[in-house]
């Protein structure tokens, strides 16, 4: 630019120093535009946890609980589900829920807090339809297990603690969400219990 | 230029004198800082306001975190209304049925300290006195002819206004004088907090953002005189 | 690699070449002062309104019931919503600030005269469609000042002869304010009059790099060819746009030197945009008025219905009429006596610092009377003010008539050829 070119040092130096500063305001500047696309108050509220009352739930009774917009599976399974759980371990694609599909504290045998209570988002894992419940008439889909969910879309099948069989298109065990039981008979879907 | 400037600076004051005379207002002196203050004015406001008057705009949980109430506690001690802490502080009374009542529903107060002023709310809450003539038996000094009854009375007591407009202390109350004065201030400060959660947020964000350009103006000045050493 | 794809762009599409016409071989005269400065500061306010809005529009709700909880959500239940409310909200008034800061500058040295009278008229396009942007993003907040003043402003075209009632229904879509209303001025708010806001403000600054910028000498930087010794003409390197028909004095590129200075500027603006923004983003009741905290109620008028303080001026002006069809008559010929400026000054003289007297005086007191204005719109219409108002009215249109007759045989002083120091 110019003909007398007057300490390029101290020139190049400040317009570094403004560039940089500048550019540490336009990222203050980015931050409530970005931060604003995060859930307002008002989905926080509507996704806060909910509340389910599991104390008069029967024995393979399931009842549907709705959290942030999706279904929530709340199953209590008998004895005698509870044992037969091991047994088709060798058909699942997750038997030892290896994948995180689940919170620390239930990341065990049954994918439970409370081995009876089962808890699953009734999400299949494959593309999003709601399994059903196939109560006592599994076996129609996998010979020797007499419970289990069945997802209508594309045919995926899980087990009684959300697992996925093999050779079916869902690629993971069903999600369990976080959840605690704060007294005996409520589970409160959404919060784990040290944070409650 | 400098002619100009003295010669607006020569015409506000006639503006000034042209705006006329306004409400004589009381200074409610409340601190929004002062969480103490909030909590008694948000418990007031409970006991005594919400019945008719919603914060619709106001959520209890917000309310809560602003004010240092754990949510199980707020539940438990706070909430008369709504179900679940992320609801809005509203009440269960139908509009029309209220406008029946009242002459008009109450109206919602969340932004009242924004459309009045804290100094308004604090002067009007001290403000009633006994009126014969209205439906409930009370006036208000700043809102003549109001159609709320005095709910604070057995608080404050009944006051009279004589023939020249002022009012008398007030007698057969539960509270003192200072009591009630400090009672008021709290709902007050509680109504200037709802009508923007936000505002101490905002001013201490604006301290950094404004030290923060004082910086860039510092480097970017030096950058302009730098380059400018080359214009003669 | 780089390079290549570079010049492969450059040659379809001349961006570098567009740059440096524009911008770092651009040039501008180099004793821009502290009025030259406003031009820039409303191009930033204009991003931060296009951004802002964009980002109010994601959780604002356009209809008459959902309007005003809309904006109590965004203030409340938003990450930073209150923030992004604000930066729009203080953006208008600063936007009005500097316009009119802007303005000014260029009634003060002439910047209207030829040969930058369409600049002069794209400027006050700009202007008009910033009013109609700025009273119809005023109605979506939904409070009862939205709703009135809205209310007193469509009125004003009820003032037509034969159609205005027509006119006002059509222009609300029902027979009073509604949400109808409200969605069509959401509309034009958000996209229709941005768009044509951006490019007026293109054609403003392509007009501007035509014919070239003044300054506060009025002296022109670009002499005929071959005239200037060369060691007098400026040593800075210049587009030939401008090279090659003139010899360019006094100038230098607007990048780096005035990028920087306008730097600086900006910095200092912002400080204070900031200032009322966090600490009284209600300006004083004169930003966000106190009304506009209670929702629109169509059977309950504000005590004192005032426009937001930037229409002020011409409010007073149609105020103080008392007839409605010469008051709005008054009103718009307020806004046109600017659009005629150019017309109105029959000088050959640019800058105030060298024309008559008379004209220095037209001018002051075409400032105060403007401020008076301004300042009586935000007041009550009392007997005392309205005879303020009235003398005001008479100082403003005087100072178009004033120009016209004293311009034609005007006793200047000698415009040097060359800018003086300061």
């Amino acid at each position: 630019m110019s003909n007398v070119p007057v300490n390029n040092g101290r020139r190049r130096f400040l317009t570094a120093a403004t560039s940089v500063v500048g550019g540490v305001g336009v990222v203050g500047v980015a931050v409530p535009f970005i931060g604003s696309w995060n859930p307002s108050a008002r989905a926080k509220a509507a996704g806060a946890p909910v509340e389910v009352n599991v104390s008069k739930l029967e024995p393979g009774q399931l009842i549907r609980a709705e959290w942030r917009g999706k279904p929530v599976y709340v199953v209590r399974r008998s004895e005698e589900i509870l044992a037969g759980l091991s047994a088709h371990n060798g058909q699942l694609k997750d038997p030892d829920s290896e994948k995180p599909q689940q919170p620390v504290y239930a990341t065990n045998e049954f994918r439970s807090i409370k081995p009876e209570i089962m808890v699953a988002l009734g999400v299949c894992t494959h593309l999003g339809c709601a399994p059903t419940y196939l109560k006592g008439n599994f076996e129609e889909q996998v010979e020797g297990v007499t419970d289990g969910f069945y997802c209508p879309c594309h045919g995926s099948k899980f087990d009684m603690a959300g697992r996925v069989f093999q050779s079916v298109p869902a690629p993971t065990n069903l999600m369990v969400p976080e959840h605690s039981f704060p007294t005996e008979g409520t589970l409160l879907i959404g919060v784990s219990g040290g944070e409650a | 230029m400098k002619k100009f400037i003295l010669a607006v600076l020569a015409v506000l004051p006639m503006l000034a004198i042209a705006a006329g005379p306004s409400l004589q207002l009381d200074e409610a002196n409340n601190d929004l800082r002062d969480k103490a203050s909030l909590k008694r004015g948000f418990e007031a406001y409970i006991n005594n306001c919400l019945a008719c008057h919603e914060l619709k705009y106001q959520r209890y949980n917000r309310t809560f975190a602003d004010l240092g109430i754990s949510d199980a506690d707020g539940v438990a001690n706070y909430m008369y209304t709504g179900e679940k802490a992320g609801d809005h502080i509203t009440n269960t009374m139908p509009a029309k049925e209220a406008a029946k009542w009242f002459g008009s529903s109450p109206p919602d107060l969340t932004l009242e300290a924004r459309f009045r002023s804290p100094d308004y709310i604090y002067t009007y809450l001290r403000s009633f006195y006994v009126d014969e003539n209205r439906p409930f038996g009370v006036n208000n000094k700043v809102f003549p002819d109001v159609g709320m009854p005095h709910v604070l009375q057995n608080l404050q007591g009944v006051r009279t206004m004589d023939e020249h407009g002022n009012l008398s202390e007030a007698t057969g109350g539960s509270m003192t004088a200072e009591e009630y004065d400090t009672f008021a201030r709290d709902i007050t400060n509680f109504l200037e907090y709802t009508g923007e959660p936000n505002k101490l947020e905002r001013e201490s964000m604006g301290y950094w953002v404004i030290g923060f350009l004082f910086i860039l103006l510092f480097f970017a000045y030096l950058l302009k005189k730098e380059y400018w050493r080359d214009v003669h | 690699m780089f390079s290549n794809l570079m010049a492969w762009i450059e040659q379809r599409l001349p961006l570098m070449d567009a740059m440096n016409k524009h911008a770092a071989q651009y040039p501008a005269p180099k004793n821009f002062n502290f009025w030259y400065v406003f031009g820039i500061l409303a191009s930033v306010v204009l991003v931060n309104q296009l951004l802002t809005g964009v980002w109010l529009t994601m959780n604002y709700e356009p209809s008459g019931d959902g309007a005003f909880a809309s904006v109590e959500y965004i203030m409340r239940d938003v990450d930073y919503g209150w923030l992004l409310r604000y930066m729009h909200s203080t953006g208008a008034s600063a936007f009005f600030v500097v316009v009119y800061m802007h303005m000014f500058r260029g009634m003060m040295y002439g910047s209207y005269q030829k040969p930058r009278e369409l600049l002069w008229l794209f400027g006050m396009l700009i202007f008009l469609v910033l009013m109609a942007e700025a009273f119809m993003g005023y109605l979506l907040p939904w409070g009862n000042m939205s709703y009135w003043g809205a209310q007193v402003i469509i009125s004003i075209f009820g003032a037509i002869p034969v159609i205005g009632d027509d006119l006002t229904l059509w222009i609300r879509g029902d027979y009073v304010i509604s949400g109808a209303t409200l969605n069509r001025f959401f509309a034009l708010h958000v996209i229709a009059l941005p768009l044509v806001l951006v490019v007026l403000v293109f054609l403003h600054i392509l007009a501007l790099h035509e014919v070239g910028s003044n300054n506060p000498d009025g002296t022109n930087i670009k002499k005929p060819k071959g005239s200037v010794p060369p060691e007098e003409q400026s040593k800075f390197a210049f587009h030939e746009q401008y090279t090659k028909k003139y010899d360019i004095v006094d100038a230098i590129p607007f990048h780096p030197y005035y990028t920087v200075k306008d730097l600086v500027a900006v910095v200092i603006f912002l400080i204070i945009f900031c200032g009322v923004m966090f600490f009284a983003p209600e300006g004083g009741g004169y930003f966000i008025e106190a009304p506009n905290f209670e929702p629109a109620n169509g059977l309950k008028t504000p005590e004192h219905i005032a426009p937001v303080w930037y229409f002020g001026p011409f409010y007073t002006i149609l105020r103080i009429i008392p007839d409605k069809l010469l008051g709005a008559i008054g009103m718009f010929g307020a806004i046109i006596a600017l659009f005629m400026l150019p017309w109105c000054d029959r000088g050959v003289v640019k800058s105030l610092r060298y024309r008559c007297t008379a004209h220095t005086v037209n001018l002051i007191q075409f400032a105060i009377c403007f401020i008076i204005l301004g300042v009586l719109g935000t007041l009550p219409a009392t007997p005392l003010n309205n005879m303020i108002g009235t003398i005001a009215s008479f100082g403003y249109f005087g100072f178009f008539v004033a120009i016209w007759i004293y311009s034609k045989n005007e006793k200047t002083q000698p415009v040097p050829e060359r800018v003086t120091g300061k």
